[in-house]
């Protein structure tokens, strides 16, 4: 399945758990302190250079050098997602987001702002920097890189047939709750099997 | 001793921009027992990104890590020498590969954006009868990082999953689960299915796990997570540490919780321990983490 971005709230009801999607178009990276910024500066949406509205935000922190005056993604794999679940729910609701791409699925909290606002988990493979990194085409702009340094800057980015897992969908499923289970359950058999 | 200098610039592009070949081994006989879809895709993608990070020369994971030195100098060798080699070395390294400038300052919050600074990189130097100097590296990630625990035992505790919605309201004494580590093996083996339990995919699995039994608070983290610097078909000395280790690999893989935490048979590729004598009041258990991108390499100089 194919999307392209920005991703409206139909894109969004149109994806489920398990579902492979390929992404097109321009998203931002984001992570730790854009996230804590957003939630508690609430800065004014006419404030943020990019648009928010629609918007997917990767979890992501690069390396990026600059080559002949234009910076140049070298690696862009996702980075901890649940480090912001304090922050996402808010970052959501307050911005219209409608995906998040990162690794390792969030909590409850943002579970139920994406089931009640209409937005995705997209889940992308771990540690697959170079693999990623040659899905994006061109770096568009920055924002915050010198108060946040580079791996943490808000990073405006076009990408093209980028590979994600829906593992976290707006009807309330998450396929990281439930391996949870699942690996729960196991590991209740496997010391009670003595 | 610029030679010196160049040559840990060049283990730092080895270790960055590849992955040793038992580790790589490990992910494609992983790749090959896999039978679940998304693990099996993702472990697919995995072997691509070190073919492409390798032909390429480009950093296999975007997160170069903590620079974690365990180097050996023969005697009357300057320590302070050493040091400085890397520090310079790290430096270059940083511009030249490059790696990601990871080192923050917790009081001013600024990214010194070389990866040097206090206590950045980590560097321990023992001296030995050897007559080379020999410097072993590992690129640490900080999902991996994250993920570590330290256990006194005897504990007891109960795990639960965080999930928790609405539709499973009724089933929630099923998704509870008491635990008592007693001071001895299985105690151990039950700290490590706890840890592992709890860090499901978050570090990007399959892992690679350090355990170290014994000793002292600050010596357990320590040698913890030097055992992830063992090769994958290493087997311990002590055949009762070495039938330890192949339980609690056996018992991790039974999780299902997979490459990339998405399910599979796959959660770890090796476990690896250290048990060193205790005092009789202490006994701790330390679990260290690394993620598939187990990055590690050596210079005998």
């Amino acid at each position: 399945m194919n999307l392209n971005t920005p991703l409206t709230r139909e894109d969004v009801l149109s994806l489920k758990v398990g579902d492979i999607v390929s992404i097109n178009g321009l998203i931002v990276t984001g992570r730790d302190k854009i996230h804590k910024f957003l939630a508690h500066e609430m800065p004014d949406k006419k404030d943020i250079p990019f648009a928010l509205e629609g918007a997917i935000i990767y979890h992501c922190g690069p390396i990026i050098r600059k080559v002949d005056g234009a910076y140049k993604l070298i690696a862009a794999g996702p980075t901890t997602s649940m480090r912001v679940e304090m922050y996402e729910a808010d970052v959501i609701k307050t911005y219209g987001i409608r995906g998040i791409i990162g690794k390792g699925g969030m909590g409850e909290k943002t579970l139920n702002a994406m089931k009640e606002c209409g937005c995705v988990y997209l889940h992308t493979i771990s540690g697959a920097a170079t693999y990623l990194a040659d899905r994006i085409k061109q770096v568009r702009d920055v924002w915050k890189k010198e108060e946040f340094g580079a791996p943490e800057a808000m990073w405006l980015i076009e990408i093209e047939d980028f590979p994600v897992i829906v593992t976290m969908d707006a009807y309330g499923n998450s396929l990281h709750s439930d391996i949870e289970k699942v690996s729960l359950e196991n590991l209740r058999r496997i010391l009670q099997n003595e | 001793m610029l030679k010196l200098r160049d040559g840990i610039v060049e283990l730092y592009k080895k270790v960055a921009t590849s992955i040793p070949g038992d580790v790589e081994d490990a992910l494609k006989t992983a790749y090959s027992n896999e039978t679940e879809q998304l693990a099996k895709e993702s472990l697919n993608i995995i072997l691509q990104n070190i073919k492409i990070a390798r032909t390429t020369a480009r950093p296999i994971c975007q997160d170069t890590g903590f620079p974690v030195f365990y180097v050996r100098v023969p005697k009357g060798l300057s320590h302070q020498l050493v040091r400085d080699m890397i520090i310079d070395a790290t430096r270059i390294a940083t511009d030249k590969i490059p790696l990601r400038p990871n080192a923050v300052d917790v009081i001013t919050e600024k990214n010194t954006g070389d990866n040097i600074g206090e206590y950045f990189p980590i560097i321990y130097i023992e001296e030995t009868d050897e007559q080379s100097l020999i410097i072993d590296l590992m690129l640490k990630g900080g999902g991996c990082e994250n993920l570590g625990q330290t256990y006194k035992l005897p504990a007891a505790w109960s795990v639960e999953c965080q999930a928790q919605s609405e539709k499973d309201a009724t089933t929630l004494d099923l998704r509870r689960l008491a635990i008592l580590a007693e001071r001895d093996f299985d105690g151990v083996r039950k700290c490590v299915l706890d840890a592992v339990f709890k860090s499901q995919g978050k570090g990007c699995p399959p892992y690679t796990i350090g355990i170290a039994i014994g000793g002292a608070k600050d010596q357990v983290s320590f040698l913890s997570k030097k055992q992830l610097m063992r090769r994958i078909l290493d087997i311990h000395p002590n055949t009762v540490i070495a039938e330890l280790e192949s339980k609690i690999l056996n018992d991790v893989n039974s999780l299902g919780i997979g490459t990339a935490g998405l399910g599979g048979k796959t959660t770890a590729i090796g476990v690896k321990i250290a048990a060193v004598h205790r005092h009789p009041a202490s006994y701790f258990v330390d679990i260290s983490f690394s993620c598939w991108a187990n990055r590690r390499g050596r210079l005998i100089w």
